[in-house]
């Protein structure tokens, strides 16, 4: 019977095209402006790695003490969102965590070999080697530099495809160098397609951002002194001038992540931070006991407010409008359905159970759902275009329409249309067809 | 075919109770022609609800083909009545946009039949009524006369066991109606059982036998059968 009550459904909409137009309209409305802001609110609440994100963890250690903590950076917990070189290293030093690294993010200019090219900067992210292994990267061509090239400040990056594209047309680059402020590279890997949105490593510095084009050992970015293009905060106390002072300071800069495998890997590293933090007390560094944490992605997430509470707020008024344009559609649909009361009663009469009728009316609504959801995906598609019209290239990132974010489009606009036609088919499964005949 | 025992049909408001029907007795038997008459507000058209299925009643007893309808529910009713009657409207009751072949298919897919079996049946029907030639047509391209013709090959199309005519030529001209009534005839003598209510007392001497109900209750059960040949020679 599905056929059947399809065909009269596309019959009957045909029928009264004002009334069915009225209501695919209301309905693609209300679709594209849910979607519209429902697409970026997902692209924010991605979750980045989901096959690692309950084993990597952000690493936080109060290094201002309860008294350093007024500054606008500290949370309520009395946590910096970044950590300083002075615990990056400790920690780093420890490696007490089955992978870690502790990264920055900085940039450089990149002369092309090519002299067609003109000069152009790139940011980089300087970082140890089990930034890729934890990170899941995918390589192209080559791999991660060594953990040797780590501990000898090596000359070496990897760069993303897209640089690689830039600069060696996309050949195969691995040996070759790159010039970096005016000191040569030796590239070692080349990043297949890695851009996690949003950027969860380091949500401080331009959250959804596009992943840096060039990654270096951690130690050759420190021991080329070059400056760090993200936060810095500090709390007052650089005792030291210049490259020096920065990394005795208190200041923090620095991102910490590590990977922690099972549960007893988390307690271990929750138990070696709270000691080293002791340790800093003991050595007189800290003056307050040892106030350490630990979160993994999604926590990280909601910490750092990936999402925003006006992106909710956003979220929830264009549902409520939803649900507006449902009622509306609702409306319209009841008075359509029992403008029809009379072949209603004629079908009862000839045999149609009110289970009949019920499912002939719910298709309908189907059918009208499924138009307006067709309509909400093309004015979704053009509430994301007047977006990126509207925001930075960056925020654009936010606005792919996926395939997925299709089906839900077109899943949500049959659903909440079928949802907003069970009273209307209700009604009409109600018609008593008795009155209907009798009155005519 | 059909027997109600002392039926009864109450129409229930918060003040008063008014019947349509009180002890209402009648039985039609297979292959009968009944003429159910009665001036207006008599109850006749409330009796054709219910003996259409469309109704619940109030009180009684109600038999359609030996089963007793009393406390079916809404699935086994409409089973029922798609199976074993056949509804004649006054007005045709046609669905105006479906063309003649998809209408006289309505009770058909409520029914179950397969394409083939319910192709067979709308061409046995509208060659009964004469009108194969109109099957793509809508019914506002048809006169009354040829609109009722599709109602009265829609109710055959699902061979039912009782036809049910509600005023079949209220809404049409004295031709058109004599048309109608030669073919319910013709359906009699086929041996369809057919009930027709009516107001028109020269409708009613079509019929085999004639009831009249006044005030919701049978006052003349015409004893007397009168023969559809005989009648049609008085006119």
């Amino acid at each position: 019977m599905f056929n059947y009550y399809f065909g009269l459904a596309v019959r009957s909409l045909k029928r009264n095209l004002v009334l069915t137009v009225l209501m695919i309209f209301a309905i693609g409305v209300g679709i594209g402006a849910s979607m519209t802001t429902l697409t970026v609110f997902r692209a924010m609440d991605n979750d980045p790695i989901p096959s690692k994100s309950r084993q990597l963890f952000a690493v936080q250690i109060d290094n201002w003490g309860p008294n350093g903590n007024s500054v606008v950076t500290g949370d309520a917990e009395g946590f910096q969102e970044q950590i300083s070189y002075l615990d990056a290293s400790g920690l780093m030093n420890a490696r007490a965590a089955h992978r870690q690294s502790a990264m920055y993010v900085t940039g450089a200019a990149v002369t092309p070999s090519n002299a067609d090219l003109l000069p152009f900067q790139v940011q980089i992210r300087a970082a140890y080697t089990d930034f890729f292994a934890m990170f899941d990267t995918p390589f192209l061509m080559g791999g991660p530099w060594s953990a040797a090239d780590d501990e000898g400040r090596a000359d070496v990056v990897v760069i993303s495809h897209e640089l690689n594209d830039k600069i060696f047309g996309g050949a195969n680059s691995i040996g070759k160098t790159v010039n970096l402020d005016n000191r040569e590279y030796r590239v070692v890997g080349v990043l297949g397609q890695w851009d996690p949105i949003p950027k969860f490593y380091d949500l401080n510095n331009n959250a959804y951002g596009k992943s840096p084009d060039v990654f270096m050992p951690f130690t050759r970015a420190i021991d080329g002194q070059m400056q760090g293009w993200g936060n810095n905060n500090c709390n007052g106390r650089i005792v030291e001038p210049g490259w020096a002072g920065r990394l005795h300071s208190e200041c923090v800069w620095l991102q910490f992540w590590a990977e922690l495998p099972s549960a007893a890997d988390v307690e271990h590293y929750r138990a070696f931070l709270n000691n080293y933090a002791s340790d800093q007390q003991r050595s007189g560094r800290f003056s307050w006991p040892a106030h350490t944490r630990i979160r993994d992605v999604r926590d990280w997430l909601v910490y750092q407010h990936a999402v925003s509470a006006e992106v909710r707020i956003l979220v929830l008024v264009s549902f409520s409008f939803l649900l507006v344009c449902l009622l509306n559609a609702m409306g319209l649909m009841l008075a359509k359905i029992m403008g029809r009361a009379g072949d209603i009663g004629v079908r009862r009469a000839l045999g149609a159970s009110r289970r009949a009728i019920f499912g002939q009316c719910l298709i309908e609504a189907g059918v009208v759902g499924l138009a307006g959801g067709l309509l909400g995906l093309v004015l979704t598609g053009l509430g994301l275009m007047g977006l990126r019209s509207l925001l930075s290239e960056d925020v654009t990132r936010l606005t792919h329409f996926s395939p997925s974010d299709i089906t839900i489009a077109v899943i949500l606009a049959v659903v909440a249309t079928t949802l907003a036609g069970l009273y209307p088919t209700w009604r009409a499964a109600q018609v008593q067809p008795a009155w209907q005949l009798k009155a005519q | 075919m059909l027997k109600m025992t002392h039926l009864s049909k109450a129409y229930r408001t918060e003040v008063v109770e008014t019947f349509a029907l009180r002890d209402f007795s009648i039985h039609v038997r297979e292959g009968e022609f009944v003429a159910v008459t009665g001036p207006s507000g008599s109850g006749k058209t409330t009796f054709l609800t219910i003996a259409g299925l469309l109704e619940e009643f109030s009180g009684g007893e109600y038999q359609l083909d030996g089963a007793n309808v009393r406390g079916l529910n809404d699935n086994q009713r409409s089973k029922l009545r798609n199976e074993k009657i056949g509804f004649i409207f006054q007005a045709f009751n046609l669905i105006a946009d479906l063309n003649v072949q998809d209408n006289i298919d309505v009770p058909l897919r409520y029914r179950g039949f397969n394409g083939a079996e319910r192709r067979r049946r709308i061409g046995e029907a509208l060659g009964r009524v004469g009108l194969s030639a109109r099957s793509r047509h809508y019914p506002a391209e048809l006169s009354g006369g040829q609109q009722q013709r599709v109602a009265i090959a829609r109710a055959l199309a699902g061979s039912p066991r009782l036809l049910l005519a509600d005023e079949p030529t209220g809404n049409l001209d004295t031709q058109m109606a004599r048309g109608v009534l030669d073919l319910l005839e013709e359906l009699h003598r086929d041996g369809a059982t057919i009930v027709m209510v009516t107001h028109d007392p020269e409708l009613s001497v079509r019929a085999q036998r004639e009831v009249h109900i006044v005030d919701g209750q049978v006052v003349d059960l015409a004893a007397q059968p009168r023969l559809v040949a005989s009648a049609s020679a008085g006119t």
